[in-house]
């Protein structure tokens, strides 16, 4: 006969405020087996966790249910509670009247009525409960991080530096992401690549980290601890191992195309090595445009090269290797405003330009060597307009969110027009100025000293007459319609998740929100975890975000790994799936709608009658399991069962309910 | 070729001589059949909808509804974007069946609201028509350079008029450039003219005219051509007003976008309507057609 | 004068109208993009967004007496380019309609025009350039605008002497009785 416990908790006034604690213990009192039930404020604090320990011993209970807060607050704490008494921490069920129920209701008499079918639904069920034991599985003890932008470098780093294996992926043929485009960093001024390429030397230098640039991730499979991952490597048309990055090939190709890292302004060759700081510092073959490779012509690039390192032949390469951890930090892009703001000119107009455009610009190592002048004539603009919010925080375009950084790097632009161009003018038109970060409203309050004109209002017009271009905007400060004849303008565009996240996500079993951003377990206690175990987050793939921002969140993800890889091994929850082989019938319905294809077919040895048989069934892979009962609801025998969620605790469930 | 009801709107039968006339012989010449509408009344216009919503949509709808009954199997297309952006709000507000009955009950006949309502830009850019107005061109209108002006009506609202771009369209561009004309690039394509509030608050929507003419003129353009009988009138009865009220020296001829076809297919001066303008209009056309015969001659 | 914006007269009445409109007054966060591309904002009193933002606090008063619903040109210029899509068009119509039941109007000739237009329609069920345009002249004391215009209309044939006529001007005339009853302009 089992004694079961049950605990109500007040939860201060959370609870106790709409459910009538003691009417539902005096309810529980008269269940089924229920040998005690109390109530007390704080069932989570010491105390209370002493009493429930006590009356465990008092009262020789083997289960208890806690009526309190949602599972996903606590269960983890009253089972760690449980781990010290003779009662098995998984002979426990949460009732959740608070999120479901306290929360939720005004109305007192209703709620405690509701507060009792939710314990009494929560006895039954324990009364089913049968001990879980978990099982360990071992670790390979290296990371993958996926991106090689300033999140994905230092996340990299900080694991390379607890002496665990780390390879980053990345897309482009350089580490370094968008930091090392930009020019300065806000609010100190202080030079971006300065800053970000001696972390991206230390990248591709340190003994743990395998650098696989022109790389993308092809394939995951495996789970937590025991990752196999397979990379495709694009072909470079380089021998990387012979090419020592002399530069000669990219002086002598006769091609030229508008160059990716300046953004557009300027030119690349077919074979080009990014930028000048770039790791690794030896160039690949853009196959799109190189005369050799897209109409066999030329060929220069070969015949120059002092090491016969060029190989036009080269071809993508798979590699599969196992990881325990991987740190997905694929970062952002900007969206294509052009096509959604035509009412801006739609692209047409060269001098209006993005701030990653303006970036490249204002550069020393940029195609101007750091001249702000017009891209359309070379000319330097003395009135200039910057337009925040273009994209974000506007719902008819998509975009709904801010972008956060906006605001700052339009002040720093501001700031460095002002400073670089003697008797210039700027105009930042802009909604709301948000500077939540250390410094950032003193940036803001010296930028307006320096002398940069702020005009609360959207812009609604850009067009061109003669050799302005006319910006139209409210002052919605005045009530009046302002117009600025501007010789350049600056697009504050917002920051969209790379373009092939879904398909990464995909890859990972990790959700991405409505924005395509990816979702964090949970936004403020487990920032940078997924909700898949073993794969972590950082830096914009989850948000937009600032520089400081996005280091502080890579160096929590790789401390995440650091605590995973550090074991040896990990313990399994015990709440997964189990198959009854003798009932099954292998139809394989739960295989199609496992999602971390953790179910396999397999053949056993049976018996038909008297005759030896072999047959196929279903059997889970403990280490893939996630607990999530798909396989359970599909299953046609009902032979597959969720540990702590079988099928009999549910309908148990469900009969309290309906007597 | 192609057969529509057509609802010419009030303007086509007083003002709109011009659109009127080149319609017709652009129709006649590529085989364009259009089936007036028996009896057609006002669509109300701006003002049946500053007033009453109820109204609005009844007016509007009374004429797809006899469309309806006498041509059910053809499309309904009108030449005033004003009409065009009414009858397509009756097709609308149809397709809430409470209203739709209200409509029926007011007009006292039945009305379904399904046929497409269009403009002739919709109709000139089917790649068939296109390709019938190529087939007929006889002169060469290279060298001029015109700016399409299209008008709040025919694009917006969106939800309306279903719009592909309502910045920057093209239809009426790709149309003209069939006579070899250039159409340039050019900002206010879409921007309001003004035109429901020139005679009830003249001063203050003049400048709605002015800037078209100014942002015509920075990109370049000689000519102005429209698709609507009000645009038209609006800007080329008021060109030399604005002059003057604005000191400005702009000559810049505001043609339909029919007589421009009508044009390039070999129509006279009289039948493409050009002597009927406000702001002479002959002599742009006339040195352009000049300047390419000497060319074809060499 | 102090506005006290506790006492929400108007509340009721903008929020039907919001409702009427399919607007969510509250997603309009005031960026003045609507009013920034609005091609008659230089002749009003007040800037769309301000109606918009009148409509929030629910002072419906300021609205109707405004001159700015009546100088809306229903371009739909604002809501297209708006980030919420907000309906100011639609808003301001409804606005107007409302006005002129409590017959308050701050832009008399634009009432007048749209009477005189529709009074033509109902008298021929097509509207009549010619006598809208005289009948608003004589109305409105404004007796030789457009005027100079005429001579040269005659002389190119743009206009004409004779009428437009709809046969069964009498179904018009039935039409515009049935939408005008119960108030004319609800």
């Amino acid at each position: 006969m089992a004694r079961i416990g049950v605990f109500i908790c007040h939860c201060g006034t959370n609870i106790a405020a709409t459910v009538d604690v003691e009417a539902v213990a005096a309810a529980a009192r008269e269940f089924p087996n229920v040998a005690f039930a109390t109530t007390y404020k704080y069932m989570c604090s010491e105390p209370g966790q002493a009493m429930i320990k006590e009356s465990i011993e008092d009262y020789n209970l083997d289960r208890i249910v806690i009526a309190s807060c949602s599972p996903r607050m606590h269960e983890l704490t009253f089972r760690k509670m449980l781990k010290g008494t003779k009662i098995n921490p998984y002979m426990l069920e949460i009732a959740n009247i608070r999120e479901q129920c306290a929360w939720v209701h005004t109305d007192r008499a209703k709620a405690t009525e509701k507060a009792i079918d939710h314990v009494k639904m929560a006895v039954a069920k324990v009364g089913k409960d049968k001990p879980l034991t978990t099982s360990t599985i071992p670790i390979t003890k290296r990371a993958l991080v996926i991106g090689g932008g300033i999140a994905g470098i230092q996340a990299a780093l900080d694991i390379a530096d607890a002496g665990f294996d780390v390879t980053i992926v990345e897309k482009e043929p350089s580490i370094g992401g968008h930091m090392v485009m930009l020019d300065k960093t806000f609010p100190t001024m202080d030079c971006s690549a300065c800053i970000s390429t001696p972390k991206m030397v230390d990248a591709g230098a340190h003994p743990n980290i395998t650098l696989k640039t022109s790389c993308e991730v092809e394939k995951v499979e495996g789970y937590v601890g025991n990752f196999e991952v397979t990379i495709k490597e694009k072909a470079k048309y380089v021998n990387h191992d012979l090419c020592t990055g002399c530069g000669l090939c990219q002086t002598k190709c006769p091609t030229k195309v508008p160059s990716e890292f300046n953004q557009g302004i300027g030119t690349r060759p077919a074979i080009y090595i990014p930028f000048a700081q770039a790791v690794p510092s030896k160039p690949v073959i853009d196959p799109t445009c190189c005369l050799k490779l897209t109409k066999d012509k030329c060929g220069i690039c070969e015949k120059v090269c002092p090491l016969q390192a060029i190989n036009y032949k080269d071809e993508t390469k798979y590699t599969t290797e196992k990881y325990g951890a991987i740190v997905v930090a694929t970062g952002y892009e900007l969206v294509d405003w052009a096509k959604m703001y035509p009412e801006y000119g739609g692209g047409k107009y060269a001098d209006v330009i993005t701030g990653l455009q303006f970036e490249r610009l204002v550069n020393a190592s940029g195609p101007t060597e750091g001249h702000i002048v017009r891209p359309s004539d070379g000319k330097e603009p003395k009135d200039v307009v910057i337009v925040k919010c273009v994209g974000s925080r506007d719902q008819n375009k998509g975009k709904s969110y801010c972008s956060r950084a906006c605001c700052m790097y339009s002040a720093k632009h501001a700031h460095q027009i002002l400073d670089k161009i003697p008797g210039s003018n700027v105009y930042i038109f802009y909604m709301d100025v948000r500077t939540p970060g250390k410094g950032y409203e003193e940036f803001y309050d010296n930028t307006r000293a320096d002398g940069a004109q702020y005009i609360r209002g959207r812009v609604s017009k850009i067009f061109k007459e003669g050799d302005k271009l006319i910006c139209k905007g409210e002052d919605t400060l005045l009530g009046k319609q302002v117009t600025v004849e501007a010789d350049m303008v600056i697009l504050a565009t917002a920051m969209e998740p790379a373009a092939n996240i879904a398909d990464v996500a995909g890859k990972l079993g990790i959700s991405i929100d409505s924005d395509r951003w990816v979702t964090e377990a949970h936004p403020k206690l487990r920032p940078v975890e997924t909700q898949t175990g073993g794969v972590f987050l950082c830096g914009t793939c989850q948000g937009p975000k600032d520089i400081p921002d996005t280091v502080a969140q890579a160096g929590a993800a790789a401390a995440k790994v650091m605590a995973l890889l550090n074991h040896d091994e990990m313990e399994t929850s015990p709440m997964i799936s189990s198959v009854d082989q003798t009932k099954c019938s292998g139809c394989g319905y739960c295989v199609e709608v496992c999602p971390y294809k953790a179910i396999s077919l397999i053949q056993v040895p049976g018996r038909d009658g008297n005759r030896k048989v072999t047959k196929t069934v279903a059997d889970v892979n403990s280490g893939l399991c996630q607990g999530c009962g798909c396989c359970a609801a599909t299953c046609r025998t009902g032979c597959i069962d969720l540990k702590g969620y079988t099928n009999e605790q549910i309908l148990k469930e469900v009969d309290a309910l309906c007597q | 070729m192609k057969k529509f009801a057509y609802f010419p709107g009030c303007s086509m039968d007083s003002t709109a001589v011009t659109y009127k006339a080149s319609l017709e012989y652009v129709a006649g010449r590529i085989g364009l059949e259009l089936k007036e509408i028996p009896d057609w009344n006002c669509c109300g216009s701006t003002a049946a909808h500053t007033k009453n919503e109820k109204l609005a949509y009844s007016l509007a709808a009374r004429n797809i509804a006899i469309a309806e009954d006498t041509y059910p199997d053809l499309d309904i297309v009108t030449p005033c974007a004003a009409c065009y952006s009414r009858l397509a709000y009756a097709k609308h507000a149809a397709e809430d069946e409470f209203t739709r009955q209200e409509i029926e009950r007011i007009i006292k006949r039945p009305f379904k609201g399904k046929k497409e309502i269009l403009n002739f830009l919709d109709v000139f850019s089917q790649e068939d028509v296109m390709q019938a107005c190529k087939e007929n061109m006889v002169r060469d209108l290279s060298g001029l350079k015109i700016a399409c002006y299209y008008g709040c009506l025919m694009s917006r609202p969106r939800k309306i008029t279903k719009a592909e771009d309502i910045e920057n369209p093209m239809q009426m561009d790709k149309i003209i450039e069939l006579t070899g004309a250039t159409a340039v690039e050019w900002d206010f394509k879409t921007e309001c003219c003004g035109a429901s509030h020139q005679v009830d608050a003249p001063r203050q929507s003049r400048p709605l005219i002015e800037r078209i003419f100014r942002n015509a003129k920075a990109n370049g353009a000689q000519a102005i051509v429209t698709a609507c009988p009000l645009c038209n009138m609006n800007l080329d009865m008021r060109e030399k007003e604005i002059n003057e009220m604005f000191s400005k020296k702009y000559d810049i001829p505001v043609f339909q976008f029919t007589e421009i076809l009508a044009i390039g297919m070999g129509a006279g001066a009289k039948t493409s309507g050009i002597h009927q303008h406000f702001w002479p209009a002959f002599d742009l056309i006339n040195g352009v057609l000049r300047a390419n015969f000497g060319k074809a001659g060499k | 004068m102090e506005k006290i914006l506790n006492r929400k007269e108007g509340k009721l009445l903008a929020e039907r109208i919001a409702r009427e409109a399919d607007v969510k007054l509250h997603e309009c966060y005031q960026c003045g993009k609507c009013s920034a591309g609005c091609p008659m904002a230089d002749a009003m009193d007040l800037m769309p967004r301000q109606i918009v933002h009148l409509m929030q606090l629910g002072d419906m008063t300021e609205v109707m007496k405004s001159k700015s619903i009546w100088l809306c040109a229903s371009c739909h210029t604002c809501v297209e380019r708006c980030p919420h899509s907000i309906d100011i068009p639609t808003l301001m119509e409804k606005s107007r309609m409302e006005a002129q039941r409590r017959g308050i109007c701050a832009v008399r000739d634009v009432r007048l025009f749209n009477d005189i237009f529709m009074e033509t329609v109902r008298g021929f069920g097509k509207s009549q350039e010619v006598i809208l345009e005289g009948a608003y002249n004589v109305t409105s004391g404004h007796f030789f605008q457009d005027m100079k215009n005429v001579p040269k209309m005659l002389q190119k044939e743009i206009v004409r002497p004779e009428l437009n006529q709809v046969n069964a001007v009498n179904e018009v005339r039935d039409i515009m009785k049935e939408c005008e009853k119960g108030g004319a302009n609800r």
